[in-house]
């Protein structure tokens, strides 16, 4: 199926790309169904482009490659709710909120997508926690960034 | 929206499974327990009002595709 996207022109894409979030995300309820277009190919960086509305798109992060330690426990609420069936299932991202530079740009690790890739649904989960809030810095350790290239 | 009165160490129960305690009750805090079954949501609303503002924010206006390599 075609889908029009908001800095990628209009993508053919097959219906398994599809990722839906059954209740939208906080914020923006009405929007159920997504694509993951990623930026580049070592990038950690990709956009979560709505299919229904064109004009919702969103800078999404594996986050892990900024906080390594990043961790927390999915609930029964959410294994229930995504269906997974064990833990090389999930995916995890964290929407970005961009400022002009990415020093300048931070992560909300307060509340993260959890995908399941087997039958892509996703939920943004918000975590009951104050250990992480919506706006760390993204740092990346840049010196591993240079090694591993 | 139903408003009830309850004491401490009284509860409410809702949809027959999940019950709700007053535990104690201090000033202006107060502190609830929740008995719930785990397939139950328990949000705390204002970081729910917080994740859905940062949405609000982290949706693009526009994207300059170079910050990314």
């Amino acid at each position: 199926m075609k889908v029009h996207t908001r800095y990628h022109g209009d993508l053919e894409i097959s219906d398994n790309e599809v990722i839906y979030f059954k209740n939208g995300i906080p914020g923006f309820p009405d929007e159920t169904k997504y694509i993951l277009i990623p930026l580049g190919e070592n990038s950690p960086f990709s956009v979560l482009q709505s299919i229904e509305l064109i004009e919702l798109a969103f800078v999404v992060t594996d986050p892990f490659p900024f906080y390594k330690d990043y961790e927390f426990e999915v609930p029964d609420y959410m294994i229930n709710q995504l269906d997974i069936k064990n833990k090389e299932e999930v995916r995890v991202y964290c929407i970005v909120t961009l400022g002009d530079s990415l020093d300048t740009s931070t992560v909300n690790l307060q509340a993260p997508l959890v995908l399941n890739s087997k039958n892509n649904n996703g939920k943004q989960f918000v975590l009951n926690t104050d250990k992480y809030h919506t706006k760390h810095v993204l740092k990346m350790n840049k010196k591993e960034m240079v090694q591993e290239g | 929206m139903l408003v009830l009165t309850r004491k401490k160490n009284e509860s409410i129960i809702i949809d027959e499974h999940i019950e709700i305690t007053i535990l104690e009750v201090s000033g202006d805090q107060i502190k609830i327990g929740i008995n719930a079954p785990k397939k139950v949501e328990i949000i705390r609303k204002e970081i729910l009002e917080k994740v859905e503002s940062e949405n609000q924010k982290a949706r693009t206006t526009s994207l300059n595709l170079d910050m990314f390599k």
